[in-house]
Formats: C-alpha cells, sequence, structure tokens
C-alpha cells in the first residue's frame, strides 16, 4: 500500500473531538457497519451517505481529541474513510488508528489544509510523504513522514501482525 | 530523569531513557470495562479469524474489569455486553471482575485508587482515556484502544514513545469554596486541549504537599482533556497512608531525579485562585465563575470520576444541607464504597432532603450514554470532565464544567453561582 487515491471531505476545524464523530450513545454498539451509519454523526447527521470507499478527511488541528474510544477510527474507516489530513492528532486516536490498522492519519502543514478544497481529488503517495492534489494541476504537498515503528505497523496492516520482538529497535 | 522516564526506563528493561524513545513496556495492570471490553473481545475474535488465538492472558491476575458505562443495563444491547463480558472473564481466569449489583463496583477510575489496584511505579494501560487519572499515585497511567489492549493481553507489553514532561509547580494553598477543579480547569484553560498533546503532565510543590489524595486524583483526571498522554504525581506521605488504609501489598515509592529535565515549568499560585468554569463547548472554553453568574440552568450532575468521589460529596453536602434545590439535581457516587460511606456519614440523607435524586455509580449522564442525558436546549452544569458538543445529551445541549461546590451552589439558586455568594 504505497498509494492511496480517494476524495476529499473537508471539515476544517480545530479539536474535532471523539464525542462528535461518535457520540456516546453508541458506544455499546460494536456492529462496525452500524457504527459506520453513525460517524461523524455530531457535525453532519449526511455524513455516511456523502462518503464512497476510499476517500479521505480532511480536518484541523487535534483531530480525535476526547475519548480513547476506538469506535472512532472504527466508525470513520467502515464509512469508508482511508485517510486523515490533519495538522495533529490526539494520541490516542492516532495510535488506534495505526494499530488496529483502520486508516492513515497523515500529518500535514496548516497551509495544506486551507489549500485543498472540498470535493478534490488527492493522491496519498505514503513512499515519498506526499500529496499530489489531481484536481488542482497535480499540486504536490509535503506529508510529516511516519517515524519508523508507525511505518512499521502501517506496513504490517496493523499491530496484530507484529511480534513485539519485530518491533524492539525499529 | 523524571519519574515518567524512570518508570518506563525500568518497565523497558533499560538503564535510561530519554523523550521521544520509543520503548517497550511490560505492564504491571491492565483494566478494561463494559464498552472497551466487548471491544477488546471482538479485536481478539478477529486475531482468532486471521490465525492468532489468544490461549490465555499473559497474567490474568494483572487485569482487572468494570461494569460502569452502561449500568444498570440501558437496554438489550448493554445488558448483552455486560454478558460477553462476564463469559470472558470467566474464560480467562479474570478474579477481579466489579459486577454492577454485586457489592464493591463502580467507574474504573475509582476503584484503581479505592481498591488500590495500581501501586506507585508501576505501569498500568487502561482501555479508558481518563487512565490518566491513577498517574496521582506515582504509577504511569496512560488509556489505550481496543487493540493496544489486545495486544498486552497477549504479550504483556506495549509500546510508548517516552514523553517530555510539562511541571506545574502549585504554590500556596486553596483558599475556602476553591478546589483542585478549579485547578485543572485554570490550567486546561491557560494550555488548551492540545497543551499536553502527547507530553506528561506532572504536579508538584506545597500546594500538591498539602492537597489530599482526593484532590489530586481531579487534577490527573483532567490532564486527559488536555491530550496528555499521562498525569503524575511524586508518591509521598500521603500516598503511602492513603494506599496502607486500602491494601497489604507492600510497594515502593520512586521519585525523579533532582536533575531531571523539564520541557517548560508552570508556576500557579492557589492562593490567588478563584472558582472557575469552563463553557461549552470546550474544557479549555473557561472563565470566572462570577462571569456567567446567573446563566440559568435546567440540571446539576454531580457524577463521575472526577467529580463523585468522597470528598466532592462532602463538599457538595456542606452546601445542600438545611437548603432546596431550584433545578434537577442527580448525585451519583463513583463507586459503591463511596456511596456506602456517604450513607453512613449522612450525606445521602442531606442530599435527598435537599431534592436531590441519589442514583447507583455509574458513567451514565456523564458520557450521554444514558440515565439522565440532556434534552435539546438545555442547560447543564456538571462535575464531570467533557463538554464537546452532544457529550451529555442532545447535540444541541450545553455543559458547564465546574467543582462540585460550583454545581451545588448553582443547584441551589437555579442559576450559576459562585459558591462564596451562597450565604443564606
Amino acid at each position: 500500500m504505497n498509494q492511496l487515491e480517494g476524495v476529499v471531505h473537508k471539515y476544517y476545524r480545530e479539536n474535532i473531538d471523539t464525542d462528535v464523530i461518535i457520540p456516546g450513545q453508541y458506544l455499546k454498539i460494536h456492529d462496525h457497519k452500524e457504527l459506520a451509519k453513525h460517524a461523524m454523526e455530531g457535525i453532519d447527521v449526511e455524513f455516511s451517505q456523502k462518503v464512497s470507499e476510499g476517500d479521505f478527511l480532511l480536518c484541523g488541528r487535534n483531530f480525535g481529541c476526547g475519548s480513547s474510544r476506538e469506535h472512532a477510527p472504527i466508525a470513520l474507516a467502515n464509512s469508508g474513510i482511508k485517510a486523515i489530513i490533519a495538522p495533529s492528532f490526539a494520541r490516542i486516536f492516532y495510535r488506534n488508528s495505526v494499530d488496529g490498522g483502520y486508516l492513515l492519519p497523515i500529518e500535514v502543514e496548516e497551509e495544506t489544509c486551507r489549500q485543498i478544497e472540498n470535493g478534490d481529488r488527492i493522491i496519498v503517495d505514503i513512499l515519498n510523504s506526499k500529496l499530489v492534489n489531481v484536481t488542482q494541476g497535480r499540486k504536490a504537498y509535503d506529508t510529516k513522514p511516519f517515524p519508523a515503528l508507525i511505518a512499521r505497523i502501517i506496513e504490517a496492516g496493523g499491530l496484530i501482525n507484529l511480534d513485539p520482538h519485530q518491533l524492539i529497535d525499529v | 530523569m523524571t519519574l515518567t522516564e524512570k518508570i518506563l526506563a525500568r518497565a523497558a528493561g533499560k538503564a535510561s531513557v530519554a523523550p521521544g524513545d520509543v520503548v517497550f513496556a511490560k505492564v504491571d495492570k491492565l483494566m478494561m470495562h463494559d464498552v472497551s471490553g466487548p471491544g477488546v473481545i471482538k479485536v481478539l475474535e478477529e486475531w482468532k479469524k486471521r490465525g492468532t488465538n489468544l490461549e490465555r492472558v499473559w497474567d490474568p491476575d494483572k487485569v482487572w474489569v468494570t461494569e460502569d458505562h452502561f449500568v444498570p443495563a440501558s437496554d438489550k444491547i448493554s445488558a448483552k455486553n455486560i454478558i460477553t463480558l462476564s463469559n470472558w472473564t470467566k474464560r480467562f481466569g479474570i478474579k477481579k471482575h466489579f459486577k454492577y449489583g454485586l457489592g464493591q463496583y463502580g467507574i474504573c477510575h475509582t476503584l484503581s485508587h479505592e481498591e488500590a489496584l495500581v501501586l506507585p511505579g508501576e505501569v498500568y494501560v487502561g482501555g479508558d482515556s481518563h487512565t490518566n487519572t491513577t498517574g496521582a499515585l506515582g504509577a504511569f497511567a496512560a488509556g489505550l484502544g481496543h487493540t493496544d489492549i489486545a495486544y498486552v493481553l497477549h504479550h504483556g507489553l506495549i509500546w510508548f514513545k517516552v514523553p517530555e514532561t510539562i511541571l506545574f509547580k502549585l504554590h500556596g494553598k486553596l483558599p475556602s469554596y476553591v478546589m483542585a477543579k478549579d485547578v485543572i480547569l485554570r490550567i486546561i484553560g491557560d494550555i488548551g486541549t492540545e497543551g499536553g498533546n502527547y507530553k506528561c503532565m506532572q504536579f508538584s510543590g506545597e500546594g500538591i504537599d498539602q492537597m489530599s489524595m482526593e484532590e489530586r486524583l481531579t487534577l490527573t483526571n483532567m490532564t486527559t482533556e488536555a491530550g496528555a498522554k499521562n498525569g503524575i504525581i511524586e508518591p509521598d506521605s500521603i500516598t503511602e497512608s492513603y494506599l496502607k488504609e486500602r491494601t497489604e501489598v507492600p510497594f515502593q515509592c520512586v521519585l525523579g531525579d533532582e536533575d531531571a529535565n523539564y520541557l517548560d515549568i508552570h508556576h500557579y499560585e492557589l492562593d490567588e485562585m478563584d472558582p472557575i468554569v469552563a463553557r461549552p463547548f470546550s474544557p479549555s472554553n473557561t472563565c470566572g465563575v462570577r462571569e456567567v453568574q446567573g446563566v440559568e440552568i435546567d440540571k446539576a450532575y454531580i457524577g463521575s470520576c472526577t467529580g463523585a468521589k468522597l470528598e466532592d460529596l462532602r463538599a457538595a453536602s456542606r452546601l445542600f444541607k438545611g437548603r432546596k434545590v431550584k433545578v434537577r439535581t442527580e448525585v451519583l457516587p463513583a463507586a459503591q464504597s463511596i456511596y456506602i460511606s456517604a450513607l453512613h456519614e449522612g450525606l445521602v440523607n442531606i442530599f435527598v432532603d435537599a431534592g436531590c435524586v441519589v442514583g447507583p455509580p455509574t458513567c451514565g449522564a456523564c458520557c450521554g450514554a444514558h440515565m439522565g442525558v440532556l434534552g435539546p436546549k438545555e442547560i447543564c452544569i456538571s462535575t464531570t470532565n467533557r463538554n464537546f458538543p452532544g457529550r451529555m445529551g442532545d447535540i444541541e445541549s450545553k455543559t458547564f464544567l465546574a467543582s462540585p461546590l460550583v454545581v451545588a451552589a448553582s443547584a441551589i439558586s437555579g442559576k450559576i453561582t459562585d459558591p462564596r455568594d451562597i450565604t443564606t
């Protein structure tokens, strides 16, 4: 998985928290498809109908702050979202996304978030830490390279496929 | 090294670690509850399908399970989750399963200190973001998701990037009617909800030396709202006596080095502190209570791991005694042991005489799950920890976060009130 291509859904605001991504009343649900129906319900009740498989989310700083609920990346991934582009992520959301192998948290500059528009078609080039905006004349933006351990877990498709001894000293 | 660095170095089998190092830490204790537990079990089932079957938990005696978010069962799904959890703990020989309606039970973070389940110097992971709470005992305590918890159940290890530590030095003594909740709201207001992201928030100073264990736990509890990986306080005689009242298991108090490096040191003068609220829709949207004095409320809520410990209930009862509430008010002790103490001390009588409902320990409405969620446009003042849109119910409801004293004062007047202004 070196490249992903999809359409951007832009919700460019800071501190989008897990209560908004998947409200507390749904935490008792563990059916992934059912959770997907309620993804981002606190911001846009029609979100799950707008998203197609392979799309991306673009948001502001500190995406996923709040609770440790793994329901949040699960709901987003099962609604079709394969990567989230944001200037920064809250720590538990970030590690849940990567360790669970649900979706990619892609860190970019604020300016990149401002330039990419809702509906733009984007290529996420993981190997070269770049985004390519197909809609805006193939304009390219840098992404923050994944630290070695994170890259290793992403490559393996999640923590499940790795024993600790395969990861120590990565 | 700081205390957090020392604990992680020991757990990783290294002589020393520095911020930014990635370590695999041996886990001493693990917790999951009726929301994260079934999620973890689902991950384990998925792994089984892919050929990685959990034959046994790495150490069943280091694991405990709580029923707290959806108890009493709010519907058929949550009732089924409890059954799933119970079957799992039975199968894997987990003896510490705190069951609703069967003696001691309560909110996971409250049980961790009430039952002394975590000791100084330990690495403790929990399937809940407010696991940070337990760092007040001098342990490294951090919240994880389902996958990471499942991984620990297999291997007893998990990766951590060693965090930088921000030190908060609290000087002086809190004035009357000002509590640790006001201090942590003030700090979050200053540094923001991302101010501690990926970092450790440590509290020290003579303000801490004089602070009770329960008040310290309020500080570390809400480090989560600043995004912190963990909150921590070096153990002292208060920690020791608190734990020795609750366990006979021996423990050693680990301290940071004198020459430890801190990313930043913030100083706070407790004597100058006033009661604070966090306005909707962020724990960092803080102001003095008097700035929003008079805002009419529909409900007052005293509950959660943040604001329903015994001292929180005692504080609220001081104002409720001999008075009546003007809006609907719910008091939910955070654990059964606290409920029992509140009953024996006469606090429950004070609450019900004032017109409050006293409910069973549950996370309940704090996370908008059940038992008293807010309706459209309702305004609540609450001793809980978060007030994001829809946190406690309807997306159009609003929550102000405050100390038990501010919540009690507001319940009595029906509008947001500084407890220092309750005179009659």
